[in-house]
């Protein structure tokens, strides 16, 4: 076993192997242009990325000329959210999304509101950090003209009824946009039987390169149009400008590949460990809490609170191990993890948490040295904890009067 | 974030980390902080004759935090009341190299070390007079 041991692939993936050889001759071989329409390097370029796009278009079941290249799921979420307004801004202004959604939707929106060109519901969640589908019904006004609700939460993991909200969509003649860069290649997705219209995700998070990502854009039922947020030279049907990144598609491409027909058995090869992880992380250690549902949850997430010790110094202690936590000792505000709080989990919890994300390249190995790690450092700042030694007396940290700073 | 070597060498080996026994004599208890903001300390002290003796702390909060009360414990054995009052903030962020966002680790370690002094003081100020 190596160390350090990388157990953060909610953040990122490493390639896989077999993607960096599929994308190595479209370096230097065939470095060609793909709108390149006169040479054999220019049609070697596009038979590759139309190769890909067959690829990442089967893996979420759309079609392949529905795939708009971009350079990742950030610029996915801009597209959508921005070219949608800007597209049907005279039919309303409304969108709809959710309070747990990643920053790339909530800073767009905040940022459209901001100049005055929308008006946005934010969505609260259950305490598992799950979307109403009713909510969501009954937030649409006959302004709203885009739902925005992501597949999967990157931090705890939890799945949302995007099924059920794809249909309510529909009834409404509401576009349905859905974040699903955490979902895509790790959980089946499949456009059409969820309703989704338009779809972020990128291929650094399913063992792909870092730099491109895809928006899904629905060409029939309905036909989903958006304003380009970029001019020039007109690429991907108008709507995404810029010379592809051939080499970056190509291994896009393969990595979808690869997840569509590795997903199941990957899926329930991650489940199993990080149901080990969970189960003898938690038995050893008491007052621990997991964030997120307990089983509609992405296979590799797991996030847990350990009360009484606070993140960053978890962190610390398990120097090779990289995960990550939702304290906020380094921010400025001091804010801990906005999407924690928006499930009700108290700030000193938030503070205390910590996310475990597993991925295709993780080993029963590295789980095992993983929990005794987290059980010994656990232990180990708990002792050192003034909090914990007050629980253990009996005194209620609630009543406490704290001196806030 | 990278930590300096002197924090990583207090957080793996904290210096006087645990609590004096309840109702120990001539001790003195600051509690600052608050668990929602991720930082909590406890630092005593235990005085002799005007001179601070031992110090003990325990801390809840970031690898910083526990590096500055244990710098702080460090410092306070062997000085005088007065001269540990006169310990600042400034000198932990400058002895641990604390970055900007780490500074209000800094403050809560000098908050700690004011709170237990102020304690002590209070204490030996309720005793009858000829007791100190």
């Amino acid at each position: 076993m190596k160390l350090p041991i990388f157990l953060d692939n909610h953040s990122t993936t490493p390639m896989d192997p077999r993607v960096l050889e599929t994308m190595l001759p479209y370096f230097i071989e065939k470095f060609g242009n793909a709108a390149s329409r006169n040479h054999a390097f220019g049609w070697a370029a596009e038979e590759a990325v139309e190769q890909a796009r067959k690829q990442i278009a089967k893996l979420i079941k759309a079609d392949s000329k529905e795939i708009v290249f971009t350079s990742g799921a950030t610029e996915s979420d801009n597209l959508a959210l921005k070219g949608v307004l800007e597209m049907y801004k005279e039919k309303g202004t409304h969108i709809i999304t959710s309070s747990t959604e990643h920053r790339a939707v909530l800073d767009t929106a905040k940022s459209l509101e901001a100049k005055g060109l929308a008006t946005v519901t934010y969505l609260p969640v259950d305490k598992y950090g799950m979307v109403s589908s009713q909510d969501v019904q009954n937030a649409i006004t006959d302004k709203t003209i885009l739902i925005s609700i992501m597949l999967a939460n990157n931090e705890i993991g939890t799945i949302n009824p995007i099924q059920e909200i794809g249909k309510i969509a529909k009834a409404r003649g509401v576009l349905f946009h859905c974040d699903a860069t955490q979902g895509v290649g790790k959980i089946p997705v499949d456009v059409q039987a969820m309703g989704i219209d338009l779809m972020s995700f990128s291929a650094h998070k399913l063992y792909g390169p870092k730099g491109v990502g895809a928006l899904y854009v629905r060409k029939r039922n309905p036909r989903v149009r958006i304003a380009a947020q970029m001019d020039g030279g007109g690429h991907e049907r108008g709507m995404r400008s810029g010379t592809l990144a051939v080499p970056l598609i190509v291994g896009f491409g393969k990595a979808c590949d690869i997840c569509e027909q590795e997903m199941a058995t990957e899926a329930a090869r991650l489940t199993k460990m990080r149901d080990r992880l969970q189960a003898d992380i938690m038995a050893a250690l008491e007052e621990s809490y997991l964030n997120g549902h307990p089983t509609n949850r992405l296979p590799g997430n797991l996030n847990i609170s350990f009360a009484y010790v606070e993140g960053e110094s978890l962190l610390m202690g398990m120097k090779d191990i990289a995960l990550s936590s939702g304290s906020a000792c380094t921010s400025a505000t001091l804010e801990p993890s906005y999407v924690l709080r928006a499930l009700g989990v108290g700030t000193e919890l938030a503070h205390s948490s910590i996310r475990f994300g597993l991925g295709r390249f993780n080993s029963d190995e590295e789980i095992d040295y993983t929990i005794k790690k987290v059980i010994e450092i656990v232990t180990k700042l708990r002792e050192m904890s003034p909090l914990y030694e007050m629980a253990k007396e009996g005194v209620d940290l609630k009543s406490v009067q704290w001196a806030a700073h | 974030m990278a930590y300096s070597e002197k924090v990583v060498d207090h957080f793996n080996n904290p210096r006087n980390m645990g609590s004096f026994k309840k109702g120990e004599e001539g001790v003195g208890t600051g509690m600052v902080g608050a668990p929602e903001c991720g930082d909590v300390m406890k630092l005593q002290i235990k005085v002799q004759n005007d001179t601070i003796v031992d110090a003990k702390f325990k801390t809840f909060g970031c690898g910083s935090a526990i590096a500055s009360s244990s710098l702080a414990t460090e410092w306070l054995k062997g000085k005088t009341i007065d001269e540990a009052q006169k310990i600042k903030n400034t000198d932990i962020v400058q002895e641990l190299n604390l970055p900007p966002v780490k500074i209000h680790c800094s403050v809560l370690a000098e908050d700690a070390i004011k709170a237990a002094l102020a304690d002590y003081q209070k204490k030996t100020d309720e005793q009858p007079a000829g007791t100190k």
